[in-house]
This record gives C-alpha cells, sequence and structure tokens, in this order.
C-alpha cells in the first residue's frame, strides 16, 4: 500500500528545514468547511457521509495542488495505519478514531484534507520550520480550487459556519509545533503559558487538541477566528510566536553563557541514557531526545545532526516502530526495538 | 493529584484548555476519563466551557420546558442537546439558536461579524451586505484615526453601493 512509502520520506513537520527551525518544529494552518445541505459530520446518516465523501473526493482530483494526492478511506485503514498518520500529523486524534470518513494527503504530506472529522472538510497545510504566510498562501489557493466544484455554508455575517462555534467565521486555525526547553529548564515556562492566556492563545501537546505536553515539545495556535480577517490573525499569532522563540534564545544563551554545570549534566545524562537503554518507552525517549536536540542546538554535544534527531522523534513512536519492522509488537517489544534503534543511530556520538 | 470527578484515584489524565483568557483544567482518573465516554474533549471542551460562561450557564439552566420548546427544523437537536455535545447539528442551528449563540460568540471571538474569505459564488445579495459592512468597519476605523479625507472616500462607496442595491430592487419591483 502506497501508506507505507511515506516511511522513506521524512515528515514534513520533522524535516528541520524552514525559518528558525532550531526552535519552531513546523507551522500549520488549517480551515473549517461543511457543505451546503447537509446537516454537520455527527448528524449524518450513512449515505449522505458517502456522498460526502464521493463530492470531496470528485472536487480534490479537479483541484491542480491535489489532483494526484492518495485519498484514503478510513474503513480500509487499520488501527496502525491511523496511529501511524497521527503520529505523522496528517490526521487528529478525532479523525483517528472514527470508523467513516477519509482523508486526502499528498505524497510530501504538506497537505491534507481530513473529510468528515468534525466539520465535513478540515483542509491543513503544514511547513517545516516558521513560516505561516506559505502555509497561508497554499491552503487558499487549495480552498478557492476546491470551493469550485463544493458549495460552502457561509453565512452572511457570521462567515463559514462550523459544527462549533469556537471556529465560526474564518474557520482558520493557525499553529506552531515549539520546542521550548530552555523555557523549561529556566522555569520561565508558565510565566509564557500565563501570557498567552490573555493573548487567546492555547496550548497543546505533541499531538494537537487532546494531548499532553511532552518532551519540551509544545502546540500553540490562535483562538479567536472571528472579526479579523486571515491575514490578521495570522499576523497577530505569528508575532506572539516570534516572541517566544526569542524568549526560548535567550534562556538558551543564558543557560551556555554561565556554563551552569547542571545544565550540562542533564544533557550529558540524557546522551548517556539514550545510548545505553535497552528498554525505553516512547515518553521517556521524547524527553530525553528534548535534552540532545538541545544540546546540539547550543553546541555541546558535536557529531550529531539535528535531522537524525528528529528522525528518531519519530520512529520512535508505537505506529511507526511497527510500520518499520513489519510487525505487531506489543509495548515491551517496541521499548526493546526503540532503544536498539535509538542506540544504533547514536552510535557514533561520543560522550566526552 | 486526585481525579476530579470521582476524588478517589489519581488523576493520569490531564486535561488544560484556554477558553478566553480563561485556563481551565480537568483531572481525571482512567475509570472516569472511560465512564465519560472516550471522547474526553468533547465533554472537557463545553460543559466546562458553558459553566464558564455564565450567559449561556444560565441559559442552559432555564427551566426545560423552554428548551424543549425549540428545536432545529434542519437536524432537530435543541439548545440542550448542544450544550451536552458541545455540537451543533447543521449549518441552519445558527438561525435557529441564534438568540442564545451570539452572546456566546461574542464572548469567544469578541466579535460577531466575519471580516475575511468569502466563497466566490455566494449570491450578489450577501455579496452585498458583506461589502457594505466592511465598508462600514473602514469607515469607522478611519474616523477613529481621523483620517477624513480617506473617510469620504468610503462614505461616497457606500453611498454609491446603496444607490445601485436601490436601483436594483426599483427594477425588480417594476
Amino acid at each position: 500500500m502506497a501508506l507505507e512509502d511515506l516511511l522513506k520520506t521524512p515528515c514534513e513537520w520533522l524535516k528541520g528545514t524552514g525559518p528558525d527551525n532550531d526552535i519552531v518544529m513546523s507551522s500549520r494552518i488549517r480551515l473549517a468547511r461543511n457543505l451546503n445541505g447537509y446537516p454537520f459530520s455527527t448528524k449524518l446518516t450513512k449515505d449522505e457521509e458517502k456522498a460526502i465523501i464521493e463530492e470531496v473526493h470528485e472536487a480534490s482530483l479537479a483541484s491542480p495542488f491535489i489532483k494526484d494526492a492518495m485519498f484514503l478511506l478510513s474503513e480500509d485503514l487499520t488501527d496502525l495505519d491511523k496511529q501511524f498518520l497521527l503520529e505523522r500529523h496528517l490526521i487528529s486524534l478525532d479523525h483517528a478514531s472514527k470508523q467513516s470518513g477519509a482523508v486526502c494527503l499528498t505524497k510530501n504530506e504538506t497537505i491534507s484534507i481530513m473529510v468528515l472529522e468534525e466539520d465535513h472538510l478540515r483542509t491543513q497545510v503544514l511547513s517545516s520550520g516558521f513560516d505561516l504566510h506559505k502555509c497561508w498562501e497554499t491552503i487558499n489557493k487549495v480552498d478557492t480550487q476546491m470551493e469550485e466544484k463544493l458549495s460552502f455554508a457561509f453565512h452572511n455575517t457570521l462567515g463559514y459556519l462550523t459544527a462549533c462555534p469556537t471556529n465560526v467565521g474564518t474557520g482558520l486555525r493557525a499553529s506552531c509545533m515549539m520546542h521550548l526547553p530552555s523555557l523549561v529548564l529556566s522555569k520561565q515556562i508558565a510565566k509564557v503559558m500565563q501570557a498567552l492566556i490573555k493573548l487567546n492563545i492555547a496550548a497543546r501537546g505533541l499531538y494537537g487538541e487532546g494531548t499532553e505536553a511532552s518532551g519540551n515539545f509544545f502546540q500553540f495556535s490562535n483562538q479567536v477566528t472571528l472579526g479579523q480577517n486571515e491575514e490578521e490573525i495570522i499576523d497577530n499569532f505569528e508575532r506572539v510566536i516570534k516572541q517566544i522563540i526569542e524568549n526560548e534564545r535567550e534562556a538558551r544563551k543564558t543557560l551556555t553563557d554561565k556554563k551552569q554545570e547542571r545544565f550540562f549534566d542533564q544533557i550529558w545524562r540524557a546522551l548517556g541514557v539514550l545510548k545505553s537503554a535497552r528498554l525505553i518507552n516512547s515518553k521517556e525517549a521524547t524527553s530525553l531526545l528534548s535534552m540532545v536536540r538541545l544540546g546540539v542546538d547550543c553546541g555541546v554535544i558535536q557529531g550529531l545532526e539535528r535531522e537524525n534527531l528528529n528522525e528518531l522523534l519519530i520512529f520512535c513512536q508505537p505506529a511507526h516502530l511497527q510500520k518499520m519492522t513489519h510487525r505487531n509488537l506489543s509495548s515491551s517489544e517496541r521499548d526493546k526495538e526503540r532503544a536498539h534503534l535509538i542506540r544504533k543511530t547514536l552510535r557514533s556520538v561520543e560522550i566526552s | 493529584m486526585l481525579c476530579n470527578v470521582c476524588g478517589l484515584e489519581e488523576a493520569t489524565i490531564h486535561l488544560t484548555e484556554i477558553i478566553n483568557t480563561k485556563m481551565v483544567e480537568l483531572h481525571l482518573c482512567e475509570q472516569c476519563a472511560y465512564e465519560k465516554g472516550t471522547d474526553v474533549k468533547q465533554y472537557f471542551n463545553f460543559s466546562e466551557l458553558l459553566e464558564g460562561l455564565s450567559e449561556a450557564g444560565e441559559m442552559l439552566k432555564s427551566p426545560s420546558e423552554k428548551k424543549e420548546a425549540v428545536r432545529c427544523k434542519g437536524c432537530g437537536i435543541s439548545f440542550d442537546d448542544f450544550g451536552k455535545s458541545g455540537r451543533l447539528g447543521c449549518p441552519e442551528c445558527y438561525q435557529t439558536f441564534s438568540k442564545q449563540l451570539l452572546p456566546l460568540i461574542k464572548r469567544i471571538h469578541r466579535a460577531t461579524q466575519h471580516v475575511g474569505k468569502k466563497p466566490s459564488k455566494i449570491s450578489g445579495e450577501v455579496k452585498f451586505h458583506m461589502e457594505l459592512r466592511e465598508l462600514h468597519e473602514r469607515l469607522r476605523k478611519l474616523v477613529e484615526q481621523e483620517a477624513f479625507e480617506d473617510a469620504a472616500k468610503v462614505r461616497d462607496l457606500i453611498k454609491q453601493l446603496e444607490d445601485r442595491a436601490k436601483k436594483g430592487t426599483e427594477k425588480h419591483g417594476s
């Protein structure tokens, strides 16, 4: 199946390219849209579900941007497939838990459309690094192309109508996946979170809505979708992210300049554990990899590329481990495989 | 930390959401999370959100016969159903429950009017209203900035647009 082909390429959000990618791993914009003439996703009959999937599929074939994309029906995907797509940030937790629906995704994984998520269409564009405007430019075109074939529910004062009023208006959610170890280590993260609350910015974990922050990775996104146009929403959000980037850089500088023993100790210990562990769960691996990543970013650890770390980060996830080994693995078998993979990748990195 | 629901077990599922400048946290043990349904997210999002927003909260607490009275013609849900699931049933719900929804929307977004992208296929009438509203908004901002010359230009545009529309409807009438 074509899904396995994705294993051969680095997924977009972990490519490690694009502006400020040492701190902002990836940028994402999604648009929520619903078709006219149907109730929202939870109220659809089986026939209506089929009809919507068909309509969206046809529209996608007519759109130059996504005509060559894979169009996968949820019913044809195994739980492992769905988990795999979730780990690559191509579908949401919510969509993964559903039996009906479909996902349309381009081979380079930058564009995906979830069909029959909370809204009929959830289109997203991912970009490595900090580049929201590039995402907007692309998604705006995809949306316009889809709109030529589809009729979207639109209200003359409220804008695009969505199943949840928190998305009404532009239906636009911009988000950035950030790695903020220094703000966490220097205990400034709580202050940052407080400030974000005031600015109407939501903070979530590595896998979006309903997930916990792990390994110092955070996903931030705008809350307001109505009353500002798309560019304004993106500009305002971008300004906040820039500020967080600056804060993280300052914190990194303080940690390295002061050469705090404790800081170096944590980085080397993390590398030590990763290089020697025989069993490791994904949570521990993620948080240790986060420390090693910081060590590489600050020039403490030599001979290791950020790219390799990104790869490890994704391949340490449960579904990726199983896809890679072509086996169904129990939790303890995964811990063993994961530890093995990490040791293999870090073999040449020396502890000095 | 103990579970917020049963108060007995250690909470292992922690949810944090920022809703309109307010951070809401929910800590659940595995058993309670399971009993609340696997979609913890939905449970959390809306009951918490609506409780936090007093206007809607009160609306939900109003006598049940009042809520039973209105059901959406498009999909059959009541506002009470929306309160439970956090999801509307169809586009028409926005019309049916506009009285309850608008204050809620205002609290979430601090606005009740869409600006920005619109479908290219929308009807002429909708387009007219949107353009008019955007011009009024621009006018308001310009007056605020005391840019009266530009404001005058926008005012003329509004007048042109309105005149054109008036002619249009007169034609229809005759």
